[in-house]
């Protein structure tokens, strides 16, 4: 056991912080320093133009995505160079929000399933910024019940008619490819009839609507296919198979975001170091500091956690069920934090212009986007689920729709199927 | 980096778990904390025989000179089977106070005894149902002689000589003491497995440990590198919490299904599998920086100790619950495991204290 650098880790470690020094976009240092979870501040900058200048930089020099392979937009580096990296390149890692999902969710997924030409066609524009991908999955009726999604795919001759609609797809509006699960037999058990394409985002028949969040933000969106042509070619997996090429996309979702998940630690800790309650320095506050230490533990575990995947990772194991402890841990510890921190302000506390509010309401952006950390990727209830059978061999719960044809499974109280 | 133990580490830890699993199930914990005896001789003298007492003891002390992260996968295996043996206070307190504070002449004369497994040694800290602290100590120290009424001492029955943290002229001391012809006396606790002791010292004979006055000082440092070795017997506990817990809801039916398919339980052995995990991570972190004494070593385990508490506690609790009215009779073993858990939080001080030290720990605010 060693958590310190080796020496070619230290020789990496370097390099990298060199290249950061020289390239990183400094004027951004300050208004990122406020970004909060679900909140990228890049003060006059548009953020999407600015997270594509700076992935681009980076692409050029090799630091794009450094895990993949070069011949994809990589760098062929190790599972812990990568760690090495994401610690150096610190701050301005909160840019890459945008590209989270495509190069996170739907590059292992094109990598796993994908002919080689596609590969080497789509997989460098990922890495380097130019392409930004989404992911499509969640409907209207499939959300943590994923199997039981209705958007249709016929076969026509070399190529697909799509019909259908998608939601919550983070990132929809500003997507140029999309790696969408439909399904294609209805007559087999729900799980059995799903096969997974990549489409462009442009084609005829793709309407995406925003959707006004909650939190007054639109970073989800809605998207309607009307008769949407893919070919066959942008099949991923054999037809049927979709469930197990989804399934390599959710174990990477819950890699991507687990394993370096923001928990809100840093910006509760900055608080209470500068905040004084009526009884004086919140520091000093017995209730305060109870917290502040079960967080730090949390936060410190999953850091850990997150240390010991990475390990096993490079030792050729495959990540398994056990990382949906992340997400399941940061997300309600950011709202609980998100929370006290705001009560610890009083009324001031809810304050949420970013010209007024503390560190540019970084606070207050936690506190009304994380209600969705929880359900985003999987709720907290499924991931229990997931970690109750799949890592504890807990018994199933008992399904209604067990081994019933997709076409006979109920759908309300009173409709009986569709 | 590596974040993982060894393949040598994992074959002492495989070794001692078999040894346990033969020598040391939980039945035997149960004779023990009936009054059958007062500790489990002969898993202590067994684990003798292996050498794992004198685990982190320098080879020129007549330990193996393995290091702390062996030592700590040992810990995992006996908080596991929940072992009636005085490990914690002899090689987690004591030693580690006689190897960070010792002179080399009472390290000459302890360590080999203690790594054969001879001797058996305690921390005596505490003396009544308060948190002891630089100025409410009543065990004086005078010269070579000490005076005055320890009560809770953990393995203080089974103990050859105890550290004791007294009050004297220069303020906080630590002093050693042998045991024999002391007066003591057997106090119940929630674990009677620990041997618990009131000492009742009447001018016993001791000697000073590291410098007069430092007692306070040391008693933190040793504590704090205890709380590694805590942390894993606490996570080896919560871990077989779990374990019950799990096997018991796949063969237990209820309402004609396995109450694990019910996802109220479910959910609760999640959470139990999540606090363990995260407390599993951070002790790993601890034990390297124990074995390196890395400069956040405090932070390191403190926060260990937080988790590991958090754990125990919560998987040792839901581990009843699961077990619905079965799990509150003296039959099955939950009490075992809820009982230890509360003694192993406790026997390092609370969970408010280790919050407060690891508040203390942490780097400033940098965000």
């Amino acid at each position: 056991m060693d958590f310190s650098d080796t020496a070619a880790e230290t020789d990496f470690r370097q390099t990298a912080r060199a290249w950061i020094q020289d390239n990183a976009p400094t004027y951004l240092a300050a208004p990122l320093s406020g970004s909060g979870f679900g909140s990228t501040r890049t003060g006059d900058f548009d953020p999407i133009a600015e997270a594509k200048k700076w992935q681009k930089t980076k692409a050029e020099a090799g630091w794009a995505c450094i895990q993949w392979p070069k011949e994809y937009g990589g760098r062929g580096a190790t599972p812990i160079e990568s760690v090495i990296w994401s610690q150096e390149e610190g701050i301005y890692g909160k840019l890459s929000g945008t590209f989270i999902i495509g190069q996170g969710m739907c590059a292992p997924t094109m990598m796993a399933y994908a002919g080689e030409e596609a590969k080497l066609r789509y997989l460098p524009k990922l890495a380097s910024g130019e392409e930004i991908w989404c992911q499509l999955f969640s409907e209207p009726h499939g959300g943590s019940d994923l199997a039981g999604l209705r958007t249709k795919a016929v076969k026509d001759g070399d190529t697909w008619v799509i019909n259908g609609q998608k939601i919550w797809t983070s990132g929809a509006q500003h997507s140029d490819y999309g790696i969408l699960i439909t399904r294609t037999d209805s007559d087999v058990a729900k799980h059995r009839g799903l096969t997974m394409f990549f489409l462009d985002m442009k084609s005829d028949g793709v309407d995406i609507r925003p959707i006004k969040q909650a939190n007054g933000d639109s970073g989800f969106n809605e998207v309607f296919f009307d008769n949407v042509r893919i070919p066959d070619a942008q099949r991923l997996g054999e037809v049927g198979d979709g469930w197990k090429v989804a399934l390599t996309t959710l174990m990477n979702e819950r890699l991507a975001i687990g394993g370096s998940i923001a928990t809100g630690f840093p910006e509760i800790q900055a608080l209470v170091s500068e905040l004084v309650l009526a009884s004086g320095p919140a520091s000093g506050d017995q209730a305060v500091r109870s917290k502040l230490a079960d967080w730090y533990a949390k936060s410190a575990g999953l850091k850990n956690t997150g240390a010991r995947a990475i390990s096993a990772l490079s030792k050729g194991e495959i990540p398994g069920p056990e990382n949906s402890i992340g997400k399941l841990v940061a997300g309600g510890m950011m709202q609980d934090i998100a929370k006290f921190a705001v009560d610890l302000q009083g009324l001031g506390g809810l304050v949420t212009d970013p010209e007024i509010a503390r560190s540019q309401a970084q606070i207050q952006s936690m506190l009304m986007r994380s209600p969705a950390v929880r359900i985003e990727g999987g709720t907290d209830q499924i991931l229990r689920n997931i970690i109750a059978e799949r890592v504890l061999g807990l018994p199933e719960d008992m399904r209604a729709d067990k081994g019933i044809a997709f076409s006979q499974i109920p759908t309300s109280q009173d409709s009986g199927t569709r | 980096m590596n974040f993982d133990f060894s393949s040598e580490d994992r074959m002492i830890q495989e070794q001692v778990r078999r040894f346990l699993s033969e020598q040391s199930p939980l039945s035997r914990h149960r004779s023990v904390m009936e009054g059958e005896s007062l500790q489990a001789s002969d898993v202590w003298q067994g684990l003798a025989d292996l050498g794992l007492q004198g685990t982190a003891i320098p080879e020129a002390y007549g330990g193996v000179g393995a290091g702390y992260l062996p030592l700590c996968l040992v810990a995992q295996e006996l908080g596991g089977v929940l072992a009636a043996v005085p490990f914690s206070s002899s090689v987690y307190l004591a030693t580690e106070a006689i190897t960070c504070f010792g002179s080399t002449d009472q390290k000459e004369r302890y360590l080999p005894k203690l790594a054969s497994g001879e001797w058996v040694g305690t921390l005596a800290v505490s003396e009544g149902p308060h948190a002891p602290s630089p100025t409410n100590l009543t065990v004086v120290r005078s010269g070579d002689r000490l005076s005055g009424k320890k009560l809770v001492v953990p393995h203080g029955l089974a103990a050859d000589f105890a550290v004791v943290l007294v009050t004297s002229d220069a303020g906080t001391d630590l002093v050693l003491a042998g045991l024999e012809g002391v007066e003591r006396s057997a106090v119940e606790i929630v674990d009677p497995s620990i041997a618990a002791a009131t000492i009742d010292f009447a001018q016993t004979q001791c000697e000073s440990l590291g410098a007069p006055g430092d007692g306070w000082a040391m008693l933190e440092t040793v504590q704090h590198r205890a709380a590694v070795l805590y942390a894993f017997e606490q996570i080896g506990g919560a871990e077989q919490a779990l374990n019950m817990a799990v096997a018991y809801a796949k063969e237990r039916f209820a309402f004609g299904r396995p109450i694990g398919s019910f996802q109220s339980l479910k959910h609760m052995m999640a959470d139990m599998y999540v606090a363990l995990k995260l407390a599993e991570s951070n002790a790993y972190y601890a034990a390297w920086a124990l074995q390196n004494d890395a400069p956040d070593l405090r932070l390191a385990a403190a926060t260990a100790r937080v988790s590991a508490t958090q754990a125990f506690q919560l998987c040792a609790r839901d581990n009843i619950q699961v077990h619905g009215g079965m799990g509150f009779t003296w039959a099955f073993d939950c009490h075992l495991f809820y009982r230890r858990s509360n003694y192993l939080s406790l026997a390092l001080g609370g969970l408010n204290e280790w919050e407060n030290k690891l508040v203390d720990a942490l780097p400033s605010a940098v965000a």
